[in-house]
């Protein structure tokens, strides 16, 4: 089966998934964020001239304020013309098919789709269809991938601690439903990473998801037992409605992220999310808000990671 | 019109009547009239020379949904039973499932007057269980049953409240009619897609496990010990299914079960990334899985293979997986993939012919799927050697959706006969 995310030459033509992408492109998206960082002027990314005259379009069917905004200022970063549709309210409610609002706004010359939709497998579908002169990024998709939140949280491991190979790492959380997961996982154990563990209660843990490569643990305790980096998942509210949970309370004692269960990692361990964060519910606000946390450096580091993977996909 | 057809030439394989031979087939009168010489002052108005190819009796198809009414914009009857023929299929029967479904005689009278129009293979509806296969009323079943049901199924709609289903089971075991039934707990099922496993897993799919198949399977054969009704399980779809069966069926419950093509040939890998045409229901499951389907097939646990033949328009398909009309095409594709199956199994043709004929003329009740003077001369001619590429151009169904779609197939009907009439005949 053909890889639909690299073109004959092995060049990344779309990012749909981080898995399946040899370990050369995901440190290539890396240090050219690196890049990105080091020539800032302070805080403040440079603006560079790499996808002017261009038009990125932000195709969101899904609700998102924080990815979108991201987006949106990774391109005009890169002197993109970005244009933001919020299709949950528009064109599909209307009844037209995704990918008729695919081949109008082809018609409209994008050069880039970025695609955030809930189910899974849409942006593969919107790539699968696009002429091969267009890029598809997806940010988002059901509950299969999220693969610029997992390239900005390598960054961020990498900042922190320099290599993958001697590292020891904790997803926490509902895995099940979570994108965000997924897309960590396949780029953690394709950097290297030599012990990945998933801490959740079985009611959020995929069937099989041992063959994903990761050690599976419920007690939390045990689970971050001398890591070296504490990655949290959002959970949903809507979690407790499905009887996958019985509360929240009863979620936040055994799988939030407090000081005491964080004492169990290394004292150098990193705190990660991806938001938004529910606090009190998987993390505690003095560890979010605590030395150990580097959430806000995350979506710092996310502006970057997203300049450098629209500036490649666009073969500058 | 007295037509007297000559087959002569081709490789009759009749399985019931145990012949594996070069034979030639007389008919007259719509009927088979002689096995190899004709019969004294035989003289035939039509022959046709089956040389090279195979002669086996018509093959019988336990499940192809046909799309009327209520779904025309999908496939028509015309489309469907003209696609049937190609596929050298005589006898099928269609799910209930169509809008409104087949819960009222008039329906059911009007489907079959329909199909008798055509003149192509004969049509066997299967009637609802349940009012609008909503699994709460009974329907007419005897009613029904004079309307031309064969059998009555809930297709793919839920029965959740076992009383109704033990009541409906009672109620068809009174009459003995046939209940059909996929085994599916509805709440386990609820919102998955994809059986529950590593690709599932890895696609971020809602997912079905198998124990949604077995639980309901067990309630099923529970209640058929307990009701006596004749019990028929349609599309199964796991290994622990299967051992489930084999085990009731030595216990000596009256039971039958089938497996739709696609199973035994597929498996949840093959949805690959996000290939909508793998939509199907219920979903493909593991290689272990599929590999005891198919020894299943080959012990006879399982009787018969089935097209599940569920024409769905091209738009349909062009949606995310989960979104994606559930369901791909099949009667034109079921013989080759049985004879792919015989090949893999190193399995003799007449064994694997059975199937696709006796085994599901027992099953519809029929006296069909074989060859012997005085059967109707339902017939069909394919060349077992004919590769074909499978592309939508090449198919006769309205719906061009199917996994196989790019796979090149060995063998192609040449001629399709239903009642001594040559109903089909490649170009």
């Amino acid at each position: 089966m053909n890889n639909p995310q690299l073109n004959k030459n092995g060049e990344l033509q779309h990012l749909l998934s981080t898995e399946g992408l040899p370990a050369r492109i995901l440190f290539e998206i890396l240090d050219r964020a690196a890049g990105f960082i080091e020539g800032a002027a302070g805080n403040e990314i440079k603006k560079v001239p790499l996808l002017a005259g261009k038009s990125v379009f932000n195709l969101f069917f899904e609700n998102s304020t924080r990815t979108r905004t991201t987006f949106e200022i990774a391109a005009k970063r890169l002197s993109a013309d970005v244009i933001n549709l919020n299709i949950g309210s528009s064109s599909t409610s209307k009844g037209e098919t995704l990918l008729d609002t695919v081949d109008n706004l082809c018609a409209m010359h994008a050069d880039m789709f970025i695609v955030r939709h809930a189910q899974s497998g849409a942006a593969h579908l919107i790539a699968k269809h696009v002429a091969p002169n267009i890029h598809v990024i997806n940010a988002g998709d059901g509950r299969h991938a999220h693969p610029t939140q997992a390239l900005l949280d390598m960054y961020t491991i990498r900042h922190y601690k320099r290599e993958f190979h001697n590292l020891r790492v904790a997803i926490v959380g509902d895995v099940l439903h979570s994108r965000v997961a997924r897309s960590q996982i396949h780029a953690l154990t394709t950097l290297g990473v030599p012990e990945l563990r998933v801490v959740a209660p079985k009611t959020l843990l995929p069937t099989d998801v041992g063959k994903l490569g990761v050690h599976v643990y419920h007690d939390m305790a045990q689970g971050l037992q001398d890591v070296d980096v504490v990655m949290m998942l959002r959970l949903q509210n809507e979690r407790m409605q499905g009887a996958l949970l019985p509360s929240a309370q009863e979620y936040f004692k055994y799988y939030g992220l407090t000081q005491d269960k964080l004492a169990q990692a290394r004292p150098d361990a990193i705190v990660m999310h991806p938001g938004p964060m529910n606090r009190g519910v998987e993390i505690d606000s003095s560890v979010a808000d605590g030395s150990h946390s580097v959430i806000l450096p995350q979506v710092t580091f996310g502006i970057a990671v997203r300049m450098a993977v629209m500036s490649l996909l666009a073969g500058k | 019109m007295s037509m007297r057809i000559h087959i002569k030439n081709g490789h009759l394989i009749d399985p019931r009547n145990g012949i594996d031979a070069q034979q030639d087939l007389y008919i007259a009168s719509g009927r088979v009239v002689a096995v190899g010489t004709a019969p004294g002052g035989f003289v035939a108005n039509q022959v046709i020379d089956a040389s090279g190819l195979t002669v086996v009796p018509g093959l019988i198809d336990l499940a192809a949904r046909l799309r009327e009414p209520g779904y025309e914009y999908r496939a028509t009857l015309e489309s469907e039973m003209d696609a049937a023929v190609a596929g050298g299929i005589t006898s099928l029967a269609c799910p209930p499932d169509t809008d409104p479904p087949l819960d009222e005689p008039g329906l059911v009278e009007m489907l079959k007057h329909r199909a008798r129009q055509l003149n192509q293979a004969h049509l066997y509806p299967v009637g609802a269980l349940t009012h609008g296969l909503k699994g709460g009323e009974l329907t007419e079943m005897a009613e029904l049953t004079d309307a031309g049901c064969i059998a009555f199924s809930q297709a793919d709609a839920p029965l959740t409240d076992t009383r109704v289903l033990m009541r409906a089971m009672q109620y068809a075991a009174t009459f003995g009619y046939s209940v059909w039934l996929r085994p599916q707990d509805s709440f386990l099922a609820k919102d998955g897609v994809a059986h529950d496993g590593e690709v599932a897993t890895r696609l971020g799919l809602p997912a079905i496990p198998v124990c949604a198949e077995t639980i309901a399977l067990s309630t099923m054969l529970r209640l058929a010990r307990e009701t006596g009704a004749r019990l028929h399980i349609c599309r199964i779809s796991s290994a622990e299914g299967v051992d489930m069966i084999r085990a009731a069926k030595r216990e000596g419950l009256a039971l039958s079960c089938d497996v739709s093509m696609n199973h035994t040939h597929l498996s949840e890998m093959d949805i690959g990334f996000f290939d909508a045409n793998c939509h199907l229901v219920p979903p493909l499951r593991s290689l272990r899985d599929r590999e005891a389907l198919r020894a299943g097939l080959l012990d006879g646990t399982i009787d018969a293979l089935c097209s599940n033949h569920s024409p769905v328009d091209e738009d349909a398909k062009q949606l995310p997986f989960a979104e994606a009309e559930v369901g791909a095409t099949g009667v034109e594709l079921l013989l080759p993939l049985l004879l792919k199956w015989a090949e893999q199994a190193k399995l003799p043709l007449a064994d694997a012919l059975t199937k696709l004929t006796t085994r599901p003329a027992r099953i519809l009740g029929l006296d069909a799927g074989h060859l012997a003077v005085g059967v109707a001369a339902d017939i069909c001619i394919f060349d077992a050697q004919h590769y074909w590429k499978v592309e939508p151009a090449a198919l006769k169904s309205q719906g061009k959706n199917t996994p196989f779609l790019g796979m090149e197939l060995r063998g192609k009907v040449r001629y399709t006969l239903v009642n001594g009439q040559v109903v089909y005949k490649s170009a």
